[in-house]
């Protein structure tokens, strides 16, 4: 008896541990829709700031954080997806495959920060790109990258070898066979982890703030040389640079930056659970 | 009959030929695309070994102009007055002090919580529970930062009765947030990887479920636990903008967790601003980066090695 009360105590202490992460979550998504909704507007998301950002809209910040998404996945997804391939399908089990797994372990553990200095001393100074969205994009997806190794890695490696020996006894080359069986069966996957990279592009500010953004910029980038207001930075400074700021526009756009990683990362997780994915790579 | 006994090896030899040339084409293609896939997946290697070299290669110019006991050892960080210091033992102690917080509220919380993800929960619950954990782990840092500013700080500042809120404690609380993710994932993964052997075995001597949980599962999966417990703190340590967001800044070493610090990352990313290429002040946040690089890489190659040994061991 006292053996099964000990149990019984053990996992409520256990299950309020857990509430100790739970409700810590769920409060920061409640409190930001709750506090921000009130701000969402037509004006707030398709107009510029004003007045020193204290009215109008956050529609430059938007636009920038979309195009910083969009030249990140552009660079990140062939390297990540072509790593995966060649861990999976053509790498051989040596000491070079072992230091590629390490560095992407470490690539993974890399401080945003310190990425941020990096493309700050590459990109924007040593190869004269400036503070650009293209400084940003590829500082991001040097960032993303082990997220997208991972989660194809993963993706690939769970292709059964039958579909590879099938492909391969019909006379179709290795490339063939990885081109036209493992990907496309691969694909939701890849696609998860793609979606879960962009999500965690979308709210990185360190790395943003020493690249590509910019303080305030009411105007929208024309070329990819552009600096460009950012979603993410934008939080930081009306939250903590610029005092005086009106609780509404840093509610609302705590609310949209947060939106904006919610949709990616609900997506993900919604194609993964569709296709009953393993849940990380 | 003779024509046709002429061309039909004729036939086949022109076939023979398409065939070969065909072949020769696909084998050259298949040559190259091997090839290109071989370079893209080096790539990881060849950014760490950029990001790397940069960091180094910049830091190091720092020492020009500054000692290495004064960098190393001297507690004054005053960069932009007129007779400037580069002491970065405050910033050190205040990555580690945060550091140290969050590391003390996440790894109970975090084993708990993947204990009883594991084992405990019913598995509808258990997959709620990792979505939610994992929206967790998406929550950019910046929004963690503005709700410690509206929310967090104000709380510590009450039931505390201090005068300010951004202190060690309050960024501490706010990484154990973003630490509490990997630490329950990989903690997870390692207490499900445990053989059901293990179970079945401690079940059948007529131990209960907790008693195999507490001296079967969570034994056989330590090296897992410690690994995850060390990708938290790698976590922790690199965390910038919640920290930056809610430490006060000020470069002191405090005597408390309730004073307010700065930590290396937040100083990285608060000063890179005001600093002029290639001036001391820049070398000196580069050689910051260095140290926390190194940092990060140590602790994430032995998280690896644990948890590598740990697998071996298993089997």
């Amino acid at each position: 008896m006292s053996k099964k009360f000990k149990e019984k105590l053990a996992f409520a202490v256990l299950a309020l541990i857990t509430m100790c992460v739970v409700i810590p979550a769920l409060f920061i998504l409640l409190y930001i829709i709750y506090n921000g909704i009130g701000t969402i507007s037509w004006e707030f998301i398709f107009a510029s700031p004003r007045k020193g950002m204290t009215e109008g809209g956050i529609f430059p910040a938007i636009v920038g954080t979309m195009s910083l998404i969009l030249g990140t996945i552009t660079f990140a997804l062939p390297l990540g997806v072509g790593t995966a391939i060649y861990l999976v399908e053509y790498a051989k089990k040596n000491l070079l495959t072992k230091f590629i797994s390490l560095a992407i372990l470490n690539l993974a553990g890399v401080p945003s920060v310190v990425y941020g200095l990096f493309g700050l001393g590459l990109f924007v100074l040593l190869l004269g790109f400036g503070s650009s969205i293209l400084s940003g994009a590829l500082t991001l997806s040097c960032l993303i990258l082990p997220i997208i190794i991972k989660s194809s890695e993963a993706a690939i490696r769970s292709v059964p070898d039958l579909y590879r020996e099938a492909s391969l006894a019909l006379g179709a080359t290795k490339w063939q066979t990885i081109y036209k069986v493992v990907l496309p069966t691969a694909m939701p996957g890849i696609i998860t982890g793609a979606i879960l990279g962009i999500g965690r592009a979308a709210g990185e500010t360190a790395a943003v703030l020493l690249t590509v953004a910019a303080f305030f910029l009411p105007r929208l980038p024309s070329s990819i040389m552009d600096q460009v207001m950012v979603l993410s930075y934008h939080l930081y400074i009306i939250s903590s640079q610029v005092p005086g700021m009106p609780d509404a526009v840093k509610n609302g756009t705590a609310l949209v930056l947060l939106g904006v990683v919610a949709i990616f990362f609900f997506t993900a997780t919604f194609v993964r659970i569709k296709y009953k994915l393993a849940n990380r790579g | 009959m003779s024509d046709t006994g002429k061309s039909v090896p004729n036939i086949q030899k022109i076939l023979h030929r398409k065939d070969l040339k065909r072949s020769i084409k696909y084998q050259m293609g298949e040559v190259i695309i091997e090839k290109i896939i071989f370079m893209i997946g080096i790539t990881a290697i060849v950014i760490l070994g950029l990001i790397f070299y940069y960091l180094v290669s910049t830091g190091l110019n720092v020492f020009r102009e500054v000692s290495l006991s004064e960098f190393f050892l001297s507690i004054g960080w005053f960069p932009v007055s007129v007779n400037p210091k580069y002491g970065t033992v405050p910033l050190i102690v205040g990555s580690l002090i945060v550091t140290f917080g969050a590391v003390l509220i996440s790894v109970p919380i975090g084993i708990g919580s993947a204990i009883f993800i594991s084992e405990v929960a019913p598995s509808k619950t258990r997959t709620v529970l990792k979505v939610i954990i994992e929206f967790l782990s998406a929550v950019p840092s910046v929004v963690l930062g503005f709700l410690g500013i509206v929310v967090l700080s104000n709380w510590v500042r009450i039931v505390f009765s201090i005068s300010t809120g951004f202190t060690a404690f309050t960024g501490a609380i706010l990484v154990s947030l973003m630490a509490l993710p990997t630490i329950i994932s990989i903690s997870d993964d390692a207490i499900a990887a445990v053989p059901k052997d293990y179970r079945d075995a401690s079940l059948a001597l007529g131990a209960t479920k907790w008693e195999t949980i507490w001296h079967v599962l969570v034994p056989a999966a330590s090296s897992g636990i410690i690994a995850a417990v060390m990708l938290g703190v790698g976590r922790a340590i690199g965390e910038t903008m919640a920290v930056l967001m809610v430490t006060g800044n000020a470069a002191q070493i405090p005597d408390t967790m309730f004073t307010s610090v700065r930590t290396m990352t937040a100083t990285i990313a608060a000063e890179m601003g005001d600093t002029v290429r290639n001036d001391t002040h820049y070398f000196a946040l580069f050689a910051i980066g260095s140290m926390l690089l190194f940092m990060t890489t140590i602790i994430n190659t032995i998280a690896d090695y644990v948890v590598s040994r740990g697998k071996r061991e298993g089997r």
